[in-house]
């Protein structure tokens, strides 16, 4: 399995979508291939197109607000003692998260296809609350899937995606959570794809969802390369670029622009959520060895058991709680380009505490599995090391929850 | 050599009227009620389509949803599903068996292995929701050297020109999906529309067996007789959910039903 250089991770795949020659690729029923065929054509038709470029560009500036910050974590550094911590913080974005790229590159492509009507999936809230207002912002009549479990937890997203006129369809199946919401997302097309575009939350399902997807968050390290040549006048010799993984979204979206680099210079360490330290659950196919499977359209790492049945997950972060991974962090494992890891509950919450408490930021509980391997890693390192943590989320959705949680902390 | 399923065509066509087809969750209510029902309706049936349940069904409404959940609940597992194949195929007359999933569990399983299952247990063909054309040629050859039919799917969606390369990689039988949507919905097309549909397909090739699912109930499956076969699924997963909502007896209730679609069709 080989990683090719100066061509772009989400093209890096065969003619029927696979990775390495195993991840990914469109499982889907034959009812969605047409409209999988024409959203392909669609997209690659738009993704050289000068004007919808220029317009998907007036929009991540103006719209989403372009470059989010890059700054350095004084005081937790200080507090550590090693490497220097700095943060990408993504959820200066529209929203308070990096899931508004996607959604606004889905609401545009949307409209450009003469479609009315968008519909997607959702598991912090993040992925459903953007496309509400992108939904909003360019016209078109939203619907969100989400998990019954995942209402009650992310309140906040929820209220914003009503506000935004979305209609919040929730799903009772299974766990009530973000694979189901997704399950229900796809039967729900695969009902009306003649009128509706659906948009994937995360850099997961069928391939054409996985590119669009890494595509949009691409923008992240587009940014950061430029910041990081701008703060150290070259890209220095040690970095290290920390990235929860749910999907992988954002991870990718961080990684893209660095993965050319010899690994020695700049390390890509994903982080998975590890769940409840006293549960045999969790939502890390990655780091805990999980095996090859399908699941929503795509090969991909999957927790499942031998006969092939999805795996119950568990996360106090319903953005992580996901039992499969996106294709490309398969293929980034394999090559041994990237690595992976996991954070606890408890780790998560504990670093969000120490986070919050030397730094005006405000890390939802997805990151803050992210800052949980940052402060883990980085006392151990020296000073010439460059920690980046990409602070891809807010936590005001979390406010329950981090209020519940904090005390047993 | 006719294959089995071609030959529940052939009489069912002899018979003048279009192969009757059910579709049953393998494990539904448990391992026990599915293969008697499965035994009480064979008279009535030209070939039983089998799911094995899958816990992400994306393909799937609302009651064959409920089906499956129930049938893993029960703790149903591939080489029960193979077991009741088997049983089935110990009465006399037991009619083709048609089995129908998500590619997971097969691959899972491993395919070799599954195919070699299914020799064994006399399974005659295989639906497999989540492997359209062309990724599937690989595996729909796997299934021909091992006398297994492997279904494949058409849609309304499905292009003229991918309609003739499917079917020109098909076997014995073909399975048009009469509307956009999940299984279990409520029919949205006309059954005039859906035939024109049909006749299209039949068109490319009129030796090929075409059925027509999706949708399909008491109230509509008489519109549809001029096809070579009609597939009832949810409405007899629903029966099975009513009787247990009810306390009734699902093998009895099912067979009922059974009876009356035929009836309809005759
Ligand atoms: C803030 C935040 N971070 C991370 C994730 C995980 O998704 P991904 O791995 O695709 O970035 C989510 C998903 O909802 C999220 O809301």
């Amino acid at each position: 399995m080989i990683l090719k250089k100066k061509v772009p991770l989400i093209d890096q795949h065969d003619k029927y979508g696979f990775w390495g020659g195993k991840f990914g690729g469109s499982y889907i029923p034959e009812t969605l291939k047409k409209p999988i065929d024409d959203l392909t054509i669609s997209f690659n038709k738009l993704r050289k197109n000068k004007i919808f470029l220029k317009k998907k560009n007036f929009y991540f500036k103006n719209y989403i607000g372009t470059p989010t910050r890059f700054i350095k974590l004084e005081n937790l550094s200080e507090h550590l003692g090693g490497a220097q911590i700095w943060a990408k913080v993504v959820s200066d974005a529209n929203g308070g998260a990096h899931k508004i790229y996607n959604a606004t590159v889905h609401a545009l492509i949307c409209k450009s296809m003469g479609k009315k009507y968008i519909v997607g999936d959702t598991g912090a809230g993040y992925a459903g609350k953007m496309l509400s207002m992108a939904a909003k912002k360019f016209g078109l009549k939203c619907k969100i899937f989400m998990g019954a479990k995942d209402i009650k937890r992310q309140k906040p997203n929820c209220d914003a995606m009503r506000k935004n006129g979305a209609e919040i369809i929730p799903v009772t199946t299974g766990s009530q959570t973000l694979v189901d919401a997704v399950s229900e997302c796809m039967r729900y097309w695969v009902s009306n794809c003649d009128t509706t575009h659906m948009c994937v939350g995360s850099t997961v399902g069928p391939n054409i969802f996985v590119k669009i997807c890494g595509w949009s968050t691409s923008q992240i390290s587009k940014e950061l390369k430029i910041q990081i040549k701008n703060e150290f006048k070259k890209i220095p010799n040690k970095i290290k670029l920390i990235n929860c993984v749910g999907g992988g979204s954002s991870a990718y979206g961080f990684w893209s622009e660095f993965i050319d680099f010899p690994k020695k210079q700049i390390e890509l360490i994903g982080v998975e959520a590890g769940g409840p330290k006293k549960s045999k659950l969790h939502a890390a196919p990655l780091s805990k060895g999980a095996k090859l499977g399908v699941l929503h359209g795509a090969a991909s790492y999957v927790c499942q058991n031998l006969e092939g049945q999805i795996n119950e997950t568990e996360s106090i972060s319903a953005g992580l709680d996901y039992p499969g991974v996106s294709p490309i962090h398969c293929f980034l494992k394999d090559t041994k380009r990237a690595i992976y890891t996991y954070a606890t509950d408890e780790e998560a919450l504990k670093a969000y505490k120490l986070v919050t408490k030397f730094e005006s930021l405000n890390p939802s509980l997805e990151p803050s599995h992210a800052f949980a391997e940052a402060i883990k890693i980085s006392p151990k390192l020296t000073r010439d090391t460059i920690v980046i943590v990409n602070s891809c989320g807010d936590a005001k959705k979390d406010r329950d929850i981090l209020k519940m949680r904090l005390k047993t902390i | 050599m006719s294959s089995p399923i071609r030959v529940a065509f052939e009489k069912a066509n002899k018979e003048n009227r279009p192969a009757l087809l059910t579709y049953t969750v393998a494990g539904d209510s448990n391992k026990k009620i599915s293969l008697n029902i499965l035994k009480r309706i064979s008279d009535h049936v030209d070939i039983c389509e089998i799911g094995f349940p899958h816990n992400t069904p994306i393909a799937d409404g609302g009651q064959i949803q409920t089906s499956s959940y129930r049938a893993i609940k029960k703790g149903i597992k591939i080489n029960d599903i193979f077991e009741i194949v088997k049983n089935y195929k110990k009465i006399k007359d037991a009619k083709p068996v048609i089995l129908m999933g998500y590619y997971n569990m097969i691959y899972q399983y491993n395919e070799n292995k599954f195919l070699r299952k299914c020799k064994e247990s006399g399974v005659n063909g295989l639906i497999v929701v989540d492997l359209p054309w062309p990724e599937n040629i690989n595996f729909a050859n796997k299934c021909k050297k091992n006398l297994v039919s492997f279904i494949q799917l058409l849609s309304p969606t499905t292009s003229l020109k991918r309609l003739k390369k499917i079917i020109k990689d098909s076997h014995d039988m073909i399975y048009y999906i009469s509307m956009l949507s999940t299984t279990g919905g409520k029919l949205k097309v006309s059954p005039k529309q859906i035939l024109s549909n049909y006749q299209r397909i039949k068109k490319i090739d009129n030796k090929k067996k075409c059925v027509i699912g999706f949708g399909i109930t008491e109230k509509n499956i008489d519109k549809l007789k001029s096809a070579d076969g009609i597939v009832c699924g949810s409405i007899i997963c629903k029966e099975i959910t009513k009787s247990i909502t009810l306390g009734q007896n699902p093998v009895t209730n099912v067979s009922k039903l059974v009876k009356k679609l035929k009836k309809k069709i005759i």
